[in-house]
């Protein structure tokens, strides 16, 4: 598998990467190094594994239903780059 | 009659499928421990997790999960004891992680099946494909300020429940009657209040249209559609937009709209090539999620009675009409407050009282079932009065205006009235030789066999005792007397 720049393009756009045109080259000689190594594991024969996700055989631990978190909007509106009053500002994302 | 639409080149079909999102009742979010309340000042119940703030780590809440088990079963689906939790990956503003927390290939529960009512007393089965559980995203307020959005998170994070149904929808109405049987299950449940105005409970509409035994042809996705009425709506505009497409000679793009009920419309929200792909993966902040048979099998035990069996009880144990019972059934604290007017009763009396006064009372006070204009025992006690024949039916109405009005108990209002239905045969008599005194010629007519003015003297006869003459009591003492 061998990625073309189109390809590079989108994959850049679909990341809210802005990539130069000078850079796509490289970046696609990169992602085809990466992708050519996860073909090799490709070569692996797992016919009859699960497949796992998470690196650990541990249950998944649950919570109980209790609200012991929020009410710190000034906390979570700390980084804010904009607020008006209590809410995040960002420019207008209406279609 | 299957449901078709008339174009200019014949009958066209409509097929339907439904994506219904719907919100969890729980106290907290899915993954965090922030508080679900609707209404709440902006970005106030929202933790580090649910505004995505680094290293923050999602830990599921073990009652949404029992939330989504408890749905799957009462929509007789089959639930996944391995499920999983991907990434949906997309960029919006009111998305703080820039991914959803969402089940793609191995959802929480898989498929089942609704059984819906229409209009015309028949049934259909409406398959479900599957239901899987998933994060709510924040809200975005665009109209406050020129050039900017404001984004609250406080319903970042919520859970949502997912059910999508197979393309088994006809018509606008099956549509309609799928929502509302769907809405009525999950309150019967209590995993969802259904309320649509709040968007707890929200459709994205799936509609093509084809030609009488045709493949599925190219369908369009109406996103967020709000109420029943819109959804049915939407199936129908869509649809006609569709054959004029198809007739004009187009074709139908696969395209997500929105529907405007003001003009009653769908219209293309234009979104990028590149929208849909979502990039799915599996988050690797989160182990699958393994459930034990046992304690799904005790939920299952604890289910309530569904709209279903009520429906069938109501109709075998009570001999009510398929028609009467499905409308008792369809809120759980309606039948609850028929139950409480019918038990030790006449049932169908108490079911045509329920939906008769009882129903125009409540729509004309504006009350509700929960806070009703008379309680059940109070309107129980009314139709005991009419059992022992102290009122009749005619005066019993009369009594349930005033307990409506008063809030007082139909025994009081009887006797402060004096509305006592007179039994007293002296008394009948005594009116039923007056009217007869009064009209010579009805009398002579009707014995010379119209037989049709025997109501009239009811009717007289009734008028004279204020209303309040035992029917049968009049009747056989008119019949006497007129020979």
């Amino acid at each position: 598998m061998s990625l073309d720049p189109a390809t590079v393009r989108r994959i850049a756009k679909l990341a809210r990467i802005r990539v130069d045109e000078a850079q796509v080259e490289a970046l696609r000689t990169d992602l085809n190094s990466i992708l050519g190594w996860i073909e090799q594991l490709n070569e692996v024969d797992v016919t009859g594994v699960e497949p796992l996700t998470g690196g650990t055989q541990m249950a998944l631990r649950l919570r109980e239903d209790v609200v012991n978190d929020g009410g710190i909007a000034d906390a979570v509106l700390g980084n804010a780059p904009d607020r008006n009053g209590e809410y995040f500002a960002v420019p207008k994302v209406v279609e | 009659m299957a449901y078709t639409i008339e174009g200019a080149s014949g009958p066209w079909e409509v097929v339907v499928g439904l994506e219904v999102h719907a919100q969890v009742i729980s106290q907290s979010k899915l993954f965090s421990g922030a508080a679900t309340a609707y209404g709440a000042s902006p970005n106030s119940q929202v933790s580090f997790v649910d505004a995505a703030f680094p290293g923050m780590l999602p830990v599921p809440n073990r009652e949404a999960i029992a939330q989504a088990v408890r749905t799957g079963l009462g929509l007789n689906a089959k639930i996944n004891l391995v499920s999983r939790f991907d990434r949906k990956n997309y960029f919006y503003a009111d998305l703080p992680q820039g991914y959803q927390i969402s089940q793609f290939e191995h959802p929480i529960v898989g498929t089942g099946v609704v059984e819906i009512e229409l209009a015309d007393g028949s049934t259909k089965e409406v398959g479900i494909t599957r239901l899987h559980l998933e994060q709510d995203a924040g809200k975005s307020v665009h109209d406050q300020h020129p050039t900017k959005s404001f984004i609250d998170l406080n319903r970042s994070g919520v859970a949502l429940m997912e059910i999508v149904s197979e393309p088994d929808i006809r018509s606008p109405e099956e549509a309609g009657a799928y929502v509302k049987k769907l809405r009525s299950i999950l309150r019967y449940l209590g995993t969802c209040d259904g309320n649509m105005e709040e968007g707890s409970l929200r459709a994205d509409v799936n509609v093509s249209v084809r030609k009488a035994g045709e493949a599925y042809r190219t369908r369009c996705e109406v996103k967020n559609v709000n109420s029943v009425r819109f959804v049915m709506q939407a199936v129908e505009v869509e649809a006609l937009r569709q054959i004029a497409v198809w007739e004009g000679g187009g074709e139908v793009q696969q395209e997500t709209r929105l529907f405007d009920p003001n003009r009653g419309e769908t219209r293309s929200m234009r979104s990028k090539e590149d929208a849909h792909d979502y990039r799915y993966f599996p988050d690797p902040d989160l182990l699958p999620v393994v459930l034990e048979q046992g304690w799904v099998d005790g939920l299952r035990a604890a289910l309530p009675e569904l709209p279903d069996a009520k429906q069938a009880r109501f109709i075998s144990e009570y001999g009510l009409s398929r028609y009467d019972a499905g409308v008792l059934v369809a809120e759980q604290a309606t039948a609850l407050f028929f139950e409480g007017v019918a038990r030790g009763r006449d049932a169908k009396i108490a079911a045509n009282w329920v939906t008769g006064d009882f129903f125009a009372a409540m729509n004309r006070t504006g009350r509700t079932i929960e806070d009703p204009p008379v309680s059940a025992a109070a309107l129980g006690q009314l139709l005991d009065l009419m059992a022992d024949s102290t009122i009749n039916g005619k005066i019993a109405k009369e009594v349930f205006e005033a307990m409506v009005e008063t809030g007082k108990g139909p025994a009081a209002i009887v006797d402060e009235r004096g509305l006592r239905q007179v039994t007293d045969t002296g008394a009948i008599d005594a009116a039923v030789d007056a009217v007869i005194a009064a009209n010579p010629e009805k009398v002579a007519e009707y014995r010379s066999g119209k037989d049709k003015l025997f109501g009239f003297f009811v009717g007289n006869v009734m008028k004279a005792m204020a209303g309040k003459g035992n029917p049968a009591l009049v009747n056989a003492a008119l019949k006497a007397k007129l020979g």
